[in-house]
């Protein structure tokens, strides 16, 4: 087992597209990260110069103990997971995971114990005399897993292994790709578009835009403490929603200004954010979590800020109720992560927020609603630099 | 029509006619959907007379031959195996034996085969897989190669194998190519075929090798092998049915190829295979006519077994399951 560093590393093609750009990331032993950004941010890049399959433009690649920039991918240590598994398609699938162990002249009979014993892991044993022409998808993904597993390697690199797999199969896949890891505790770099994947999975979840890490952090950290926009709105489902408010911080009651709405900030969010201060009177753009939005008539009170929005859309989905709604305010212009694709509802003046309510509500489409707003739970980020405004 | 209405008294006719439309246009359809059946029949049958017609003759005896047509065996039967008995064992007049002939031809056709299908493998697989620099230049180059028409190279060709080249510069020779004194032996012939069958080769092998997926490549590297383990484990055994469908094609070539044996080898008639010899067959005195049937249906024979027993390589698709889809 190794940790993997990652020093400044930078990828520029032949072409001059520059694909990454001074990555650092720090992946101690048996670590799960994982890779998570649009497609074209440079995630698969990273991994790809991890493995070496692509080589380094720039820095440098420390595996274990040793700088591993210009060593043979077969010489790292690791093993890769291919997004659409790269099996031998004319060997069987005990060729396919022993062929690793055969090149480097493994004694057949260990070869045939390491290969049983991963196919008894990976629950391949009576699949082990087919070819992979005759698997089934999440058959095959699991020969590619056992190709990775029986060299014992220091590292595992996966790229999107799991997104060729209906989606039944992929959360039960998730679930064991986690368990493997976690049993065989070996450091992983996963790498995936999916979001829902990178916080179920990740031990720490790091973040890349346009070749640019964004943020490394747990999960719930990441989720809780956004520290720029794209990271605010690509992480959660349904995505944040983006309002642009103005900071009033000096009188008796500090607040801030949404539209025709006010929202009094407590002491314990003005503490929390200390930079909140230099921005009073300027600007800001409020971001706002749909579980942070309550039916009103259901919060008892506990938020007095409150909304007062048009309902567009009600989707009932039995444990709760999201709804799309309409709000009279300012919209920012600024760049954030795609738009849910569901949430793609545009049109009319004003802001479209979507808020998780209760399964109470009584709220319907087309009538005016008034939401509650969980003040304490809001966030700000500078409207030009798109940063979190927080201490 | 609607169910719940009966019919009207005045729609009865239209309703008599309609079922006869349905009819004609199903026959028509019929008779349309046989008619490419039909023409690749009777093209089958057409191409096929004059091979059986062939068959027939060299199965008769020389008299009878000379005497009528073939398809007078329907009413005449008389059929012996003397023919080829005397092509392959016992020709007049002294010419090679046939059984003798056919051992030349495969001397000639399986290295004339394996040989540029051994190169070619190796050079697709460089020029699809492998960075090197001039590497788009000189596919190109190899690919034009095929422009050269084979009959322009025979004389320079011949005077390479007898004489070698040499070139001379402020009085120093250097030679090019030794002379090997080539001509008339085999290896001249197995040397022109690999030469003319190598762009081919390596065109339709490097088409197939470099559309084989990348991920797998880059898993062997990963699993640690090197280019050469890569080639043999994976690219081989995966290319195979590009290599079967070449190999027929330059087999088939090689053993009906008559210019090159007669160019090359016409002096070494102990050497020289079927087509060349089915020429020598006849005398000049006119012996032997009636074995040239049965000496052209030997030489088909090999080309027919090689095609049957090949040919599901064109149509298997090895390469299933390798990625998703």
């Amino acid at each position: 087992m190794a940790d993997v560093k990652l020093e400044d590393v930078n990828k520029v093609y032949e072409n001059g597209f520059h694909a990454v750009h001074d990555l650092n990331l720090d992946i101690t032993d048996g670590e799960f990260i994982v890779l998570v950004g649009p497609s074209g941010c440079g995630k698969s890049t990273a991994l790809r110069m991890v493995a070496g399959l692509e080589s380094i433009s720039d820095g440098k690649l420390i595996i274990g103990d040793r700088v591993v920039n210009d060593v043979h991918p077969k010489d790292r240590d690791i093993a890769f997971v291919f997004q659409n598994y790269a099996l031998y398609p004319h060997m069987t699938v005990r060729q396919n995971i022993g062929f690793a162990l055969k090149l480097r002249k493994t004694p057949k009979s260990e070869i045939d114990t390491r290969v049983e014993e991963a196919a008894r892991l990976l629950e391949l044993t009576e699949w082990l005399d087919r070819k992979p022409g005759q698997l089934s998808g999440g058959q095959r993904q699991r020969v590619a897993m056992g190709r990775a597993i029986v060299r014992r390697p220091q590292v595992f690199l996966m790229d999107e292994p799991l997104s060729n797999l209906d989606a039944k199969l992929r959360v039960q896949m998730r679930a064991e790709v986690n368990r493997l890891q976690h049993d065989l505790g070996v450091t992983t770099l996963y790498v995936t578009h999916d979001q829902i994947e990178a916080m179920t999975m990740g031990d720490r979840v790091a973040v890349m835009s346009k070749g640019y890490l964004q943020q490394v952090d747990t999960p719930q950290h990441l989720y809780d403490h956004p520290d720029n926009l794209f990271v605010a709105t690509f992480i959660g489902s349904p995505q944040m929603n983006l309002v642009l408010g103005t900071l009033d911080l000096g009188g008796a009651d500090p607040h801030v200004v949404v539209g025709a709405h006010t929202f009094s900030l407590t002491p314990a969010v003005l503490a929390e954010r200390p930079a909140l201060r230099s921005h009073d009177g300027a600007d800001v753009v409020i971001g706002i979590r749909p579980e942070s939005l309550e039916d009103a008539a259901l919060s008892d009170g506990r938020f007095p800020s409150t909304i007062d929005v048009v309902v567009e859309l009600r989707e009932g989905l039995g444990s709760e109720v999201v709804a799309h709604a309409r709000l009279d305010a300012r919209e920012p212009q600024v760049e954030t992560a795609e738009k849910d694709p569901d949430a793609a509802f545009t049109g009319g003046s004003g802001v479209e927020v979507v808020a998780r309510l209760d399964p109470r509500t009584t709220v319907k489409v087309g009538e005016r609603a008034t939401l509650s707003v969980d003040v304490e739970r809001l966030h700000f980020f500078d409207q030009a630099s798109g940063l979190a405004i927080r201490s | 029509m609607t169910i719940a209405a009966p019919p009207p008294v005045v729609d009865a006719p239209d309703e008599a006619v309609h079922p006869n439309d349905e009819k004609v246009g199903a026959s028509v359809h019929r008779v349309l959907s046989a008619v490419p059946t039909t023409v690749l029949w009777a093209l089958v049958v057409l191409w096929t007379i004059p091979s059986f017609g062939l068959l027939v003759t060299s199965l008769r005896p020389g008299s009878e031959q000379f005497g009528s047509g073939w398809w007078t065996v329907v009413t005449n039967p008389s059929f012996t195996l003397e023919n080829y008995q005397n092509a392959l064992f016992d020709p007049p007049g002294g010419s090679v034996p046939f059984a003798e002939a056919f051992l030349n031809s495969f001397a000639i056709a399986i290295p004339g085969t394996v040989v540029p299908i051994a190169i070619a493998c190796a050079a697709a697989y460089a020029f699809a897989w492998m960075d090197f620099r001039g590497r788009h230049w000189i596919f190109i180059g190899v690919l034009a190669m095929m422009a050269v028409p084979l009959q322009m190279s025979l004389i320079p060709l011949q005077q390479l194998y007898t004489g070698g080249a040499h070139l001379t510069l402020f009085g120093t020779t250097f030679i090019l190519f030794p002379d090997l004194d080539l001509n008339n032996k085999p290896i001249a012939v197995w040397l022109a075929h690999t030469a003319f069958g190598l762009p081919l080769a390596i065109y339709l092998l490097h088409n197939y090798i470099s559309s084989l997926p990348k991920d797998v490549f880059e898993a062997a590297r990963i699993d640690g092998a090197n280019h050469f383990g890569i080639f043999w484990r994976i690219v081989l055994p995966l290319a195979k049915p590009a290599i079967a469908a070449f190999a027929i094609f330059q087999f088939l070539w090689v053993w009906n190829d008559y210019l090159l044996a007669l160019v090359f080898l016409s002096q070494n008639r102990d050497a020289s295979p079927l087509t060349v010899q089915l020429v020598n067959l006849v005398t000049s005195r006119g012996q032997g006519t009636e074995l040239l049937p049965a000496a052209a249906f030997i030489s088909m024979i090999v080309p027919l077994i090689i095609f049957f027993s090949l040919q599901r390589y064109f149509v298997r698709g090895l390469l299933a399951g390798s990625v998703k889809g």
